[in-house]
């Protein structure tokens, strides 16, 4: 999975030359191996690295209180979206709607690397959700709605149908 | 401007206020309570919470420390930020989980054992640095990170960690700290584990979910082997396999001789197992060794080689009607048919090596002073009631009847074969009076119902404790699925009052004048033998059983044991206010299945123990076909053709050929001197993944998965064995230098592949072992070295080590040997025996007496259709005899059918009504009734 959406990021990056992965551990942990440098492991790690391998760097967030934010949801997606449970995901989506509810992308105004691993992540979420339910957290629909049609970003994902009219008037977000 | 918002005994605001210390940023410091709700758009209160000039919120430690750090001019560098993100995903929920074991349920020691796997990897990569920190020669954030994670649990001396001399080095440096020291101070009053303020903050977080490789659980018992030749192995992996391996073996001390009597030790963790007690009129069957005793033995082997202080007791449980009733038949006293059958046990379990540390039996004087001490201390605290108890008398055989002397229809399920305290197909428990159609086993009359005064222990009042207890118990220790889902089911049911007084003879009397004439009953009496054996073992048996602060008990079973371990006997001993230490680990099997199940009177079909050394077949090679389908997870099936096949393929093709070529190699090409050895890369890759079959090996073992983990074994010589026909030693040693040099390094690596394997098989294959380590001439202290920590594989056959004779370890088991086998024991003779045994004494009797009575009623010209009742009567009777006899005389019932029953088969009709009323509980019942004949420790009235 991990390993999926690495090759993935290498593509929305445009890097030419694909690099090689394994992984460690049960939880099949990505590892890459650098000709310049020792391995590097995690994904959060991996995929930062990409970035400025890429010279995106504008993509790890352009302050230091921006790049705090990216990371902080960097994290969030491996610690918390990464193995939760059904009982977690309720809270999961609460919350980003919540925070989503005055930002266009996780970081504020920019699109950031944040976006498109919590994209990532995220997805068998999203895919699952009943349109009421996607009504529901309506702050997180437009989100993920906006990264999927982001150039270059959905790659191997399918794409989650979203409607803009809303079906459920009665809900409240 | 910034605020950064902390609370006390919060290990997280520790990682910040260390940081902020060591930065000298500047910022606003305020302490709140831990309920306090910083960040707004999170729905739990998440602290600590920097809140940034630009008026968001950072509500992950890491990301401020890291904030904090490039503020004052560090960036990140990529191995900072791998650091970090290995802390939040890997360290954190491992932290977690033991701090929750240290700190809420005071298991320090499994606290430990918890974070050995992150500590070693931490251990490896700071073994592989030059530099004092992890990062660089100077602190980094990352450093300070992951010392404030590991500071409450590390900072704890009482606390043993094992060998991580790196880890406790780099540990101290970053604590000496002026920024780390003054934080923890700040936080956790310098305290670590002990600090009131981190107890508080610990019991408002929700309990961590547990971590273990689950994906193997759900592997089906007999399917077929999957080799993991093809998983891949990182570099980190394979460098820390090499470091590993050239370690070599340590100067641990060999794992001591066990000194009589073993007593719990303190700093040790204490480890004491008990297998259900057999009951002794009956030798035991393959089902009941595989349930008990011999998974038992497998994990208290498993514990003393791990160097934990285990002493494993189990003995016969030799009270109640069954023996008076056996006594009764042979012409024996009650006391000579259990001196009888005790040996027999004893010489059964002897033979399949099951290694007690005593086994001893319930009819001693320990018992009585025991069960009656229990007895007055419930007494004392009214947790016993009296009330007048109706039960069946059988006139004609002239007493009371105890429960499995009736039989009758289930009130609940309407099966007609329900025992008096169970019925079969439903489980639930049954008093006998509500039996429809009661029917005494002995002479088919119908038994009247009498008045009798009883004691019964108060289970609705202990309820509340015991639900408290329990869901400690099963929430820190390894209860087995089932365990659990049986005793959550009882508890569903509610609680009611339960007799613990018999109307017998043959038990341990009750002390109370008012029922002087009476015993215990059984299910009250018979767990007590664990404390009263252990009491024969050792005057100092107290130590043992009124110390739950040291000792964890280990309980192994089969399934349907399960509520008198985990519900009645846990409140016996709680309402008795001693003390006594409970079970911490409810290891319940399910099922072992009998490939033939052509009879249809279920209980008892298949091979006994005793029969099994007739075979011919080694002790070691039925352990490990009995460990190989240990009913866990899931009923297994014993069949004599697969046991055939496993024997070839794993054991003799598998296992045996590895270990034997490795050991041929050495002797044939290399005069029995293991050659020096050059690792190439394709080696180090082995090292690697048989490093990881280990570690596999282990945890399983830990958790008591004890199937699984004998998969691990065979995973690691079908390794061997494709590394060996890969690189083909035996043509490289004719060929130059260069192949001479690869064929002793694929010999060298592949002895001590060997050698590892006999220190894994030790539990499961005692002799085979031993046998494996005289051909090898192993050094003693291997097993310290390999099991230590969650694994080691050393290279522990250096260069220039002698091995000694190496010869096969295993037979063919040939196509008509196990034909012979399926004859003599499957077919004909087991049904005689079953039939001798358990069947035909209840069936025989009533022949002659309804024969008369078809007799007497013909004599008498009575109507038709009257003799014609009672003729269909002799005639169900006599079907029932052949059946049980194994001569099926029904042509037109159809081949294959199990369930020889006629239609409709009352366990369908129940099932039916059952799923109507609660799907859950159908479910857990379909287990129960899908096979007839079946072998599993029963539950003796």
């Amino acid at each position: 999975m991990a390993l999926k959406e690495l090759s993935s990021l290498e593509k929305a990056l445009g890097l030419k030359k694909p690099n090689k992965y394994s992984t460690q551990g049960d939880k099949k942990v990505p590892v890459l191996q650098r000709s310049n440098g020792p391995a590097l492991s995690g994904l959060v790690t991996i995929a930062t690295y990409l970035v400025r391998e890429a010279n995106r760097a504008e993509l790890l967030g352009e302050s230091a209180e921006h790049r705090a934010i990216v990371q902080q949801w960097l994290e969030y997606r491996v610690t918390k979206v990464d193995g939760c449970q059904k009982e977690d995901i309720k809270t999961i989506l609460k919350d980003l709607n919540t925070y989503l509810e005055d930002k266009v992308y996780l970081a504020g105004n920019q699109f950031t690397l944040a976006d498109t691993l919590m994209y990532y992540g995220i997805h068998h979420i999203i895919v699952d959700l009943a349109v009421q339910e996607k009504e529901k957290y309506v702050n997180v629909t437009r989100w993920f709605d906006h990264v999927q049609h982001y150039p270059g970003i959905r790659n191997h994902l399918p794409p989650v149908v979203v409607l803009k009219n809303r079906v459920y008037t009665g809900s409240h977000h | 401007h910034m605020k950064l918002f902390v609370s006390e005994g919060n290990p997280h605001c520790l990682k910040v206020l260390a940081v902020l210390k060591l930065t000298g940023v500047k910022c606003d410091v305020q302490h709140v309570n831990h309920e306090e709700k910083v960040v707004p758009h999170l729905s739990r209160p998440t602290l600590p919470a920097l809140l940034l000039p630009s008026g968001m919120h950072l509500f992950s430690a890491n990301s401020i420390c890291r904030y904090l750090g490039e503020v004052s001019g560090q960036p990140s560098s990529d191995l900072n930020n791998q650091w970090l993100e290995w802390e939040a995903s890997e360290l954190q929920p491992a932290v977690a989980q033991a701090l929750h074991l240290a700190v809420l349920q005071g298991k320090g020691s499994e606290a430990s054992s918890a974070l050995q796997g992150q500590l070693s990897y931490l251990e490896q990569s700071l073994c592989k640095k030059t530099t004092p920190f992890l990062t660089a020669e100077i602190v980094s954030v990352a450093d300070v990170v992951l010392w404030a994670a590991l500071y409450p649990i590390l900072s704890d001396h009482g606390l043993v960690l094992g060998d991580q001399g790196k880890v406790q080095n780099w540990f101290e440096r970053v604590g000496m700290l002026a920024a780390c020291e003054s934080a923890a101070q700040e936080v956790l009053q310098g305290k670590g584990l002990k600090s009131e303020a981190l107890k508080a903050y610990m019991q408002k977080q929700p309990a961590p979910p547990h971590s273990q490789a689950q994906k193997r659980d759900n592997q089906p018992c007999n399917s077929p082997e999957v080799a993991d030749g093809d998983r891949v192995m990182s570099e980190e992996e394979i460098l820390s396999a090499t470091v590993t391996w050239a370690k070599g073996l340590a100067d641990r001390p060999m794992i001591s001789d066990r000194q009589h009597p073993i007593l719990p030790k303190e700093g040790k963790r204490n480890i004491l197992v008990t297998s259900a007690l057999p009951y002794v009129n009956n030798v035991p069957h393959l089902g009941n060794i595989i349930g008990c005793v011999l998974s038992a033995d497998v994990y208290a082997r498993y514990g003393r080689l791990r160097g934990w202080n285990v002493l494993y007791v189990c003995g016969t449980d030799e009270y109640g009607t069954a023996t008076e009733n056996k006594a009764r038949e042979e012409g024996l006293t009650p006391q000579q048919i259990c001196d009888k059958y005790h040996t027999v046990h004893a010489s059964i379990y002897q033979w399949f090596q099951v290694d007690f540390d005593y086994f001893g039996r319930t009819t001693t004087e320990k018992q009585t002073q025991i069960a009656q001490n229990i007895f007055w201390r419930l007494h004392e605290r009214g947790f016993l009631l009296e009330d007048t108890v109706e039960q069946l008398r059988c006139e004609m055989c002239q007493r009371f009847l105890a429960d499995r002397f009736v039989e009758g229809t289930c009130p609940f399920c309407a099966y007609p074969e329900a025992r008096g305290d169970q019925c079969d197909k439903c489980g639930k428990l049954i008093n006998a009076v509500e039996l429809q159609e009661p029917k005494c086993k002995v002479c088919n009359q119908t038994p009247v119902v009498r008045s009798s005064k009883h004691l019964f222990l108060d289970l609705p009042k202990l309820e509340a404790p015991l639900e408290q207890w329990l869901e400690k118990s099963m929430g820190s220790g390894d209860w087995t699925a089932n365990a659990k889902q049986i005793t959550r089911s009882w508890l569903r049911d509610g609680l009611k009052p339960r007799c613990i007084t018999r109307d017998l003879k043959w038990g341990t009397p009750v002390p109370h004048p008012d029922f002087s004439d009476k015993v215990f009953y059984v299910w009250f009496d018979a767990p007590i033998g664990y404390l009263s054996i252990t009491a024969n073992y050792t005057d100092q048996w107290e130590k043992w059983w009124k110390n739950p602060e040291q000792v964890e008990l280990y309980n192994f079973m089969a399934k349907d044991n399960v509520p008198f371990h985990s519900v009645v006997f846990p409140c016996s001993l709680l309402g008795a206010q001693d003390n006594y230490s409970l079970v911490n680990h409810l290891v319940a099997t399910e099922y072992l299945n009998y490939e033939d199940t052509k009879f249809s009177k279920s209980r008892g079909v298949g091979v006994f123990g005793d029969m099994a050394k007739d075979t011919g077949i080694p002790s070691d090679v039925w352990r490990f076909y009995l460990l190989y389908l240990r009913p866990e997870g899931q009923d297994s099936a014993f069949s004599w053709a697969d046991m055939a096949i496993k024997n070839n393929s794993e054991l003799l093709n598998n296992l045996g050929n590895f270990i034997n070529r490795a050991g041929m190699f050495v002797s044939k090409f290399f005069e029995n001197c293991v050659p020096a050895m050059d690792l190439q890369p394709e080696d180090k890759r082995l090292l690697a993944l048989v490093g990881w079959e280990l570690k596999q090996y282990i945890s399983l073992m830990d958790k008591v998965k004890i199937r699984d983990s004998l998969k691990c074994i065979l995973n690691i010589s079908r390794l061997g064995n494709q590394y060996i026909q890969v690189n083909e030693p035996w043509k490289k040693i004719k060929g130059g230098d260069t192949d001479r040099q690869r064929a002793g390094t694929v010999t060298g690596v592949s002895v001590n592949i060997a050698c590892l394997l006999s220190v894994m098989l030790l539990p499961y294959m005692p002799t085979v072992c031993q046998t494996i380590r005289e051909q090898l001439n192993a050094p003693p202290t291997v097993t310290a070295t390999m099991l230590q920590g969650t694994g080691n594989f050393v290279c522990c056959l250096p260069a220039g080590h002698h091995i000694g004779v190496v010869s096969p370890l295993f037979q063919k088991l040939e196509a008509d040997q196990i034909e012979d086998l399926k004859k003599r024991f499957g077919g004909q003779q087991v049904s005689t025996m079953v039939v001798r045994i358990y069947s035909t004494w209840p069936l025989i009797r009533p022949f002659p007496h309804q024969g008369e009575k078809v007799r007497a009623l013909k004599g008498q010209k009575a109507e038709k259709a009257v003799i014609a009742v009672e003729v269909d009567k002799l005639l169900d009777l006599k079907k029932q005899l052949a059946l049980a006899e194994g001569k099926n005389q029904e042509p037109d019932q159809t081949k294959g059918t199990k369930n020889t029953q006629h239609a409709p088969s009352p366990a369908t009709t129940a099932q039916a009504v059952i799923n109507k009323a609660d799907p859950e509980r159908a479910k857990e019942l379909t287990l129960a009734v899908a096979e007839q004949v079946r072998w599993g420790a029963e539950a003796e009235n």
